[in-house]
């Protein structure tokens, strides 16, 4: 075994610790015993084009696992809805216990009764969607979550980005929403050399692109550890010496557990994205900061 | 360590890193934007145009049903007590009357017990009368009866006092007449005598 690797394993060590990836961290330095472990890597994000190579309307996997997730989604609101009656069955109590759950929980708690009734389509959708495209992530068969190419996170980011300035506009008009975010009242006038750009920059920048990066990086990280779990798993089990078979049970055992903590990851991005979303709707038709 | 230094580890322990870039991760691709713009687009349009009208149409029904059985219940239970009290004062009513009722039934018991009475006591006073009235009859013939008695008694010890003067049948009947008279004078007397006491 080549020092050299060793080495260079050595450094991805310390800088996969550093991204608080520790988990990965002792399964890694396993990594350079021989050249069958398939370590995972950024490239799963960007599996080869299906259809229309090089253009806009290019089709890769994880185009095709959105459009199935897009359709299941619709096609399940759609019936749902369709046999939606006064008295819900089992089927339709799910759909209207998340419903209810975006409604009182998300959108009547942070904008109040009265504005939430304005916001209420706009958090459903985006929870019900972000759900759906980050549960991929542990569906066996797809194994990625849609949200895990950043162009989905930024887009709905935009979209929150628009609605929460289009309210804060309609609130308060351009100058008066300007005003409001950027010079906050009961602050000394020369605090706001400091205080303007920082506003300025959590306004316009800082809060789409943590919505959109914080969402994207949740589901690589989730991806990155269920497939090194898995991968070192097949690589124990088959292919690694006899002594080590037996780390193939931790390994699994760890997939297993990485699997359920990414369900709970999906449902958790989704309820800080639309929680986020309310904030900053609510900030921006507020009266005073 | 910044986000994008996560991925560009991730780079260095990959294999196939040919044209992939760590900040790829999150600069998004133009066709990626614009799928993911489509399939959010698909999700919004029937979320919005269908799913969500119906659910909250369907919310507001359940409301307004529920509302309006709480409204149907408290008008039911208005009802009870209004029908409630109805009874109670018909029943009160029916007691009232009961009791009128029952006044003027011992009135009339009464007033029948007294014409009763009044009546008794008129049939009482008739039958009284008669009695007098038949008393009187029968004094006035036993009168006459005694008279008569009286006469032919005095006639035979007279005669026998007398012997046969008084054979004669005219003799005799006017001794008796004057006899008589003379008692009858002194009856008359004896009996004013007596009424004057």
């Amino acid at each position: 075994m080549p020092t050299t690797t060793r080495a260079a394993v050595h450094h991805d060590h310390q800088e996969l610790a550093l991204s608080s990836l520790a988990m990965i961290a002792p399964f890694a330095t396993h990594e350079g015993e021989s050249g069958g472990f398939h370590a995972p890597s950024i490239t799963d994000f960007f599996p080869p084009p299906v259809l229309f190579e090089g253009t806009l309307f290019e089709i890769n996997r994880i185009e095709l696992v959105r459009f199935l997730v897009a359709i299941a989604l619709v096609v399940v609101m759609v019936v749902a809805a369709r046999r939606a009656t006064l008295v819900p069955g089992r089927f339709q109590n799910v759909i209207e216990l998340l419903l209810d759950f975006v409604r009182v929980n998300v959108a009547e708690e942070i904008l109040g009764k009265d504005r939430a009734r304005k916001y209420v389509p706009l958090l459903t959708t985006l929870f019900f969607a972000i759900l759906a495209f980050n549960i991929t992530g542990i569906i066996p068969g797809i194994n990625i979550a849609g949200t895990a190419l950043i162009g989905l996170p930024v887009v709905l980011a935009l979209w929150v980005y628009v609605m929460y300035l289009g309210a804060g506009v309609k609130a308060h008009g351009v100058g008066g929403f300007l005003k409001a975010s950027l010079f906050p009242p009961g602050v000394p006038a020369f605090m706001y050399v400091l205080l303007t750009p920082i506003e300025f920059l959590t306004v316009f920048v800082i809060r789409p692109a943590t919505l959109a990066i914080r969402l994207m990086a949740n589901m690589v990280a989730g991806h990155l550890m269920l497939v090194l779990c898995f991968s070192a798993t097949q690589y124990f089990i088959f292919e690694a010496a006899p002594a080590m078979k037996a780390f193939g049970a931790l390994t699994f055992t760890a997939g297993l557990a990485m699997t359920l903590f990414e369900a709970f990851v999906a449902a958790l991005q989704a309820y800080i994205f639309v929680v986020l979303t309310a904030v900053y709707i609510s900030l921006s038709v507020e009266e005073e900061h | 360590m910044s986000l994008a230094a996560l991925p560009a580890a991730f780079v260095t322990a990959a294999e196939g890193t040919e044209e992939v870039q760590g900040i790829d991760l999150i600069i998004p691709a133009p066709y990626d934007i614009f799928w993911s713009a489509v399939v959010l687009l698909i999700i919004a349009i029937a979320f919005y145009k269908y799913a969500l009208p119906t659910f909250t149409r369907i919310l507001d029904e359940r409301t307004a049903k529920i509302e309006g059985g709480l409204e149907k219940a408290e008008l039911a239970q208005a009802e009870a007590a209004a029908a409630r009290d109805e009874y109670q004062a018909q029943l009160q009513e029916a007691r009232t009357e009961a009791a009128r009722i029952r006044e003027e039934a011992r009135g009339e018991g009464s007033q029948i017990v007294a014409e009763a009475r009044t009546k008794a006591s008129e049939e009482a006073a008739r039958i009284t009368e008669t009695a007098h009235r038949q008393i009187e009859a029968e004094r006035q013939q036993a009168a006459v009866q005694l008279k008569q008695d009286v006469g032919t008694l005095a006639t035979e010890l007279a005669s026998k006092i007398v012997g046969e003067a008084l054979e004669d049948e005219v003799r005799q009947s006017r001794v008796v007449d004057r006899f008589l008279d003379e008692l009858a004078a002194n009856t008359a007397t004896t009996a004013d005598a007596g009424k004057g006491n």
